[in-house]
């Protein structure tokens, strides 16, 4: 029994993919944090949200990723839950009728291991953040490379009522498999279920290719389903501009595999766009539920 | 009695506070301050290097140890300045413009001091013109560039252009870095180095300042 068993219908879901690039071809400049068009240009930041409801996704984040008082800088706490409410009403408007809206939160860019914030100000930080995303239907605490910060946003999230999912960065270590601060799947699954998550995966990462593994043991190690957005490969520099050699066809190709090793949610990070999602999305028309 | 094995483990353990307390105690009972760094120092980073490659240690036990090697050469460095010691090298580090990711670059900026070297640190989202400003003003021989986006890695290739424009790029050794970063992308973009994590950038920068 899952907090998300009324959103399955016999197949997994599919999420969306990047928006910070979607973004920077509608103008925003490069470095630019994101959120702040959730105030500045909304209607960009709808066009976005509306281009992956359109593609067919089950569910679609919200431009919310570095919306904490922690990652806008100091003196942030009013701005921070302005851009999150608005990026909530932003995804909202585009998804009614056609998919759910789960609100993204991403690290708060400092290091808890290392002394460079407490754990009272990360827990500060992160339940400001999600009261001002319960319009969503559920929670993503993302790309998290510490299993405590990310428990810390967990049980910070808790009490909005939301389902609250905690998805890993797994791209360190001699097998490019554990978190930056050293967490195997194992222990971030483990933790986070005993936490009180109500889906725990993995995204970002080196590349699709390395998923079906993580995933896996991400479902091996828990009884929570598993979210599961890969990047779209590495890029390579090509006269000057990044390119992502994976191509929308090459990501769908992995979908078969990932849903075998137990995805129940499947999208895509960094170098994604609408047309890998479209790609995604007719594969697993083709999949049943594992 | 000042124990050089305890100064060793509190920066394998990344406590700075003990490491700059037992540094200032060995220099108060007479020990000379290349002894401390060379039987001590060194061969503690060594050894946090060593547990990295093992992953036993991991980013933050870098940034720990780091910190506590900089906290303990903080009493050791102004002797070294009066008695005429060289750095090993002089460093001029920043992530490139249009890029904040700076935990990177903090960590290499952390072991290159740790290492020996003078590091002129320029922080995050530096403009091309502000490294050859600092190359200029400090004669440093080391540009160390990081990015983290792909979309700021062309910065690193302004940067370079710029100190050539500039007509130092001669006196200096670039090295780029960053998870996106190749040794490809170093070679297509003229660098001449590039490491794939903070310890092997503390071993390239050593590698370039050796006299030719």
């Amino acid at each position: 029994m899952s907090a998300f068993d009324s959103w399955f219908h016999g197949r997994p879901l599919l999420t969306d993919g990047a928006w910070g690039t979607a973004l920077q071809t509608l103008g925003l400049a490069p470095g630019r944090n994101p959120d702040h068009w959730n105030v500045e240009h909304p209607d960009r930041v709808a066009e976005v949200a509306r281009s992956y409801a359109e593609a067919g996704c089950d569910v679609i984040l919200t431009n919310t990723f570095r919306a904490n008082r922690i990652a806008l800088g100091e003196g942030s706490g009013a701005l921070a839950v302005e851009l999150n409410r608005a990026g909530v009403e932003i995804s909202r408007l585009a998804a009614v009728g056609r998919c759910r809206v789960v609100a993204s939160m991403g690290p708060s860019g400092r290091m808890l291991a290392a002394g460079d914030v407490t754990p009272d100000e990360l827990t500060e930080a992160f339940a400001e953040q999600a009261a001002a995303l319960t319009g969503a239907d559920a929670l993503l605490i993302e790309t998290m490379s510490d299993v405590e910060e990310a428990c810390l946003a967990l049980r910070a999230a808790l009490p909005t009522g939301l389902p609250v999912i905690v998805s890993f960065v797994f791209d360190a270590g001699r097998n490019k498999d554990r978190t930056m601060t050293g967490a195997t799947p194992e222990q971030a699954a483990a933790a986070v279920e005993a936490a009180g998550a109500a889906a725990v995966g993995a995204n970002c990462g080196a590349g699709i290719a390395a998923f079906a593994p993580l995933c896996a043991r991400l479902r091996a190690a828990c009884r929570l389903p598993v979210w599961i957005k890969p990047n779209a490969g590495l890029p390579e520099m090509v006269d000057g501009r990044a390119v992502y050699r994976t191509t929308p066809a090459e990501f769908a190709a992995h979908a078969p595999a990932l849903v075998a090793a137990g995805a129940a949610f499947l999208g895509g990070c960094c170098g994604s766009n609408v047309e890998f999602i479209r790609a995604l999305g007719a594969e697993l028309k083709q999949c049943a539920l594992s | 009695m000042a124990d050089l094995r305890t100064l060793h483990d509190a920066i394998l353990e990344g406590n700075a506070k003990q490491a700059a307390a037992l540094t200032q105690e060995a220099l108060a009972e007479g020990l000379a301050p290349l002894d401390i760094i060379h039987q001590a120092m060194v061969p503690a980073m060594d050894e946090v290097g060593r547990r990295f490659e093992c992953e036993e240690y991991f980013v933050p036990e870098l940034l720990l140890s780091a910190r506590a090697m900089k906290a303990a050469l903080e009493p050791v460095r102004p002797l070294l300045v009066a008695s005429g010691v060289q750095p090993a090298g002089r460093v001029v580090i920043g992530t490139v413009k249009g890029d904040l990711h700076d935990i990177g670059k903090n960590l290499v900026a952390a072991l290159l001091e740790g290492g020996g070297f003078e590091v002129i640190d320029l922080g995050a989202d530096v403009p091309a013109q502000r490294f050859v400003e600092a190359v200029q003003n400090s004669g440093a021989g080391i540009v160390a560039l990081s990015a983290l986006l792909t979309v700021t890695m062309p910065s690193m290739k302004s940067t370079i252009e710029a100190l050539d424009q500039a007509g130092v790029r001669g006196r200096v050794k670039v090295i780029v870095g960053g998870a996106p970063v190749t040794q490809q992308f170093a070679d297509q973009i003229g660098a001449d180095g590039y490491s794939e994590n903070a310890t092997a950038a503390v071993a390239l920068a050593r590698r370039l300042s050796r006299p030719a």
